[in-house]
């Protein structure tokens, strides 16, 4: 399980790769919160739900990521710990995390520009592309 | 991709024929010289503009402009038009800050006489023009009172005290685009823009204080209220994220429309919906209500500046005043008539990183602007020049009305951190006489100036191809970034 930061010219690239679904979409958030360079408090700790339903794993990991960017920008919160469940179109996420301290960058939006989750003989990878 | 792929038409033109790929619908044509097609052959841009040429209802070529670079579906600098109605409009070919664009204000103040006060207006500049990650705006504005600002855009501000009627008129559209919906702007979209209206961003967003250091045109100058030596302000941001949400939304919702109306398309980000369906006539509401709400953010942070000027200058001068020159959107989609091909035609003009540059006599511009034609404002990168161009007849006839944006990017933003760190850069641009305010460190070095292109080779070649004219060059004297 891990991220790597690829050259785009004028955006940020990351590519996420993890042993299976829930664990993907877990990555990908934590590498959106290092790329932002978001530092959280240790004291208070705060929970949310997530759900959402879409026709394909990749639009489903877009409403994740994109509801975790209104969260930063509208309740100064970033999470870092999740329990992913997906079920065929549905997806249902607990996440746990805290009111921001400092951020560097803000991610603004997360695009579909040439998305894919893929199987790899260690799991599954995918590569996505965030608008800052 | 590579240049052997392209077929030269001039100097400053190029052409990917339609059969290089069996899905295109229109070829792509492109504005470069050698040594700029050069540097673009390295990304990805030319790869994804022949993707934006198999989107469905597309007329005349998809244009690529020489400040274009890699961006995510449509490349930026992009100009595809598609045939109203039944062709689509696609929201990731607008992009998601929804009318970014600049506005250029002018004043009659002598830079030489106002040196002593530039660190005072630089620091008023950054106090009334809020600016960084996720920053509240200058202003709060009720849930109907957004509706308004969707619906109206600068005419809003008109209303309420922060605008004046020269300002709509030197403004695209007069600052409102017709035929928004703000019941197409999701909830969330509206949360967004209510907490950050009046405010500029962090990015590539700026302000930017600058001396008129060239005049190119001296008509078109004195026409614009452009004098050499003396200061001007440039705001550059959108619609924060407002528009955003707007385009998250919509391309999320589209993903099932391509499949509903039977659309494949090379790259995801491209979704679209022809624009008579009920998807993309809500899309259509949607993105000039966010267009709207960018207007009205230029508007007021305009207002910002100038009560920064007013209380820099007004003990010392008392000709403080800063007047609008023009204000333009350079991601937007337009419904405009071209002609193609002998025959007038209604398209959709998707413009991503590319500027409105209509020529002489075009709709829909002010009277003192018909003779001259539509300004247009450059801005280069952190610490270079920018330029004021004006729109021709050829840009009428070779590239939809537009041309180019900026200076645009040649090295990835990690890479620009890599080379130099925020505080070095800042020191150095101090050193030159620019005063730097600046909420983000690794935010400066992001943007430091040799991760773009240079941007007078970009209007040099945009000039030297007929899109544009040259009008004067700006030099920065102050920096203010998020």
């Amino acid at each position: 399980m891990g991220f790597e930061e690829i050259a785009h010219t004028a955006d940020w690239s990351v590519r996420v790769w993890a042993p299976d679904l829930p664990s993907l979409f877990a990555e990908a958030a934590r590498a959106m919160n290092a790329l932002a360079g978001t530092v959280t408090g240790k004291g208070q700790r705060v929970k949310r739900t997530f759900e959402a339903e879409a026709p394909d794993e990749e639009s489903l990991l877009v409403a994740f990521l994109s509801e975790l960017i209104y969260y930063q920008e509208q309740e100064n919160l970033a999470f870092e710990a999740f329990e992913v469940q997906i079920e065929g179109q549905k997806l249902k996420v607990e996440m746990e995390g805290a009111p921001i301290l400092s951020i560097n960058k803000a991610i603004k939006a997360v695009t579909f520009h040439n998305l894919k989750i893929e199987k790899t003989d260690q799991g599954l990878e995918t590569a996505i592309v965030f608008d800052v | 991709m590579n240049i052997e792929n392209l077929i030269q038409i001039s100097e400053t033109e190029w052409e990917i024929p339609i059969h290089f790929r069996q899905d295109m619908r229109v070829p792509v044509r492109l504005f470069a010289t050698r040594e700029l097609l050069e540097q673009i052959i390295h990304d990805k841009s030319l790869e994804q503009a022949v993707n934006a040429a198999t989107l469905p209802g597309l007329v005349g070529a998809v244009i690529v402009m020489p400040d274009m670079h890699q961006g995510y579906g449509f490349p930026i600098g992009g100009v595809a038009a598609t045939e109203y109605p039944h062709g689509v409009i696609s929201p990731g070919a607008i992009g998601y800050d929804i009318n970014c664009g600049v506005r250029l204000l002018a004043s009659s103040i002598d830079y030489d006489s106002a040196r002593a006060e530039m660190d005072t207006l630089a620091t008023l500049l950054n106090k009334y023009c809020p600016s960084g990650v996720g920053k509240e705006g200058a202003i709060k504005v009720s849930v109907k009172e957004l509706d308004q600002v969707l619906r109206e855009g600068s005419r809003w501000a008109l209303k309420n005290g922060y605008a004046s009627e020269a300002d709509l008129a030197r403004t695209e559209e007069g600052g409102c685009i017709e035929g928004a919906e703000p019941e197409q702007v999701s909830d969330r979209a509206k949360a967004r823009g209510r907490e950050q209206i009046g405010s500029l961003g962090a990015g590539n967003h700026f302000i930017e204080v600058d001396v008129v250091d060239e005049v190119f045109d001296e008509e078109a100058a004195n026409t614009m209220g452009l004098y050499k030596g003396c200061l001007t302000v440039q705001i550059h941001c959108g619609s924060r994220g407002l528009g955003h949400q707007v385009c998250t939304d919509y391309v999320q919702q589209f993903q099932s429309a391509v499949r509903k109306y039977g659309i494949d398309l090379p790259d995801r980000e491209l979704v679209c919906a022809p624009m008579d369906s009920p998807e993309g006539k809500a899309y259509l509401g949607a993105m000039r209500a966010a267009a709207n709400f960018a207007f009205a953010n230029r508007q007021l942070l305009a207002h910002s500046a100038r009560r920064a000027f007013e209380e820099t200058f007004a003990s010392k001068t008392r000709n403080w005043h800063l007047h609008q020159v023009y204000d333009i959107a350079h991601n937007i989609g337009k419904i405009e008539t071209h002609e193609i091909d002998g025959r007038k035609v209604k398209v959709c003009v998707h413009r991503k990183g590319a500027t409105r540059a209509f020529g002489p006599g075009a709709p829909g511009l002010p009277p003192e602007y018909q003779k001259i034609g539509q300004p247009v404002i450059i801005p280069g990168s952190m610490g270079t020049a920018s330029w004021v161009l004006v729109g021709t007849e050829d840009s009428m006839t070779r590239s939809f009305g537009s041309t180019c944006h900026g200076a645009g990017r040649v090295l990835s933003r990690s890479k620009a951190k890599k080379e130099v760190r925020g505080d070095t850069l800042r020191k150095e641009l101090e050193e030159r006489g620019i005063k730097v305010r600046a909420g983000s460190m690794p935010g400066l070095a992001e943007e430091a100036p040799f991760a773009y292109k240079d941007v007078d080779v970009v209007v040099e070649t945009v000039s030297a191809a007929g899109i544009a004219k040259k009008v004067a060059r700006l030099k920065p004297v102050a920096v203010i970034k998020g």
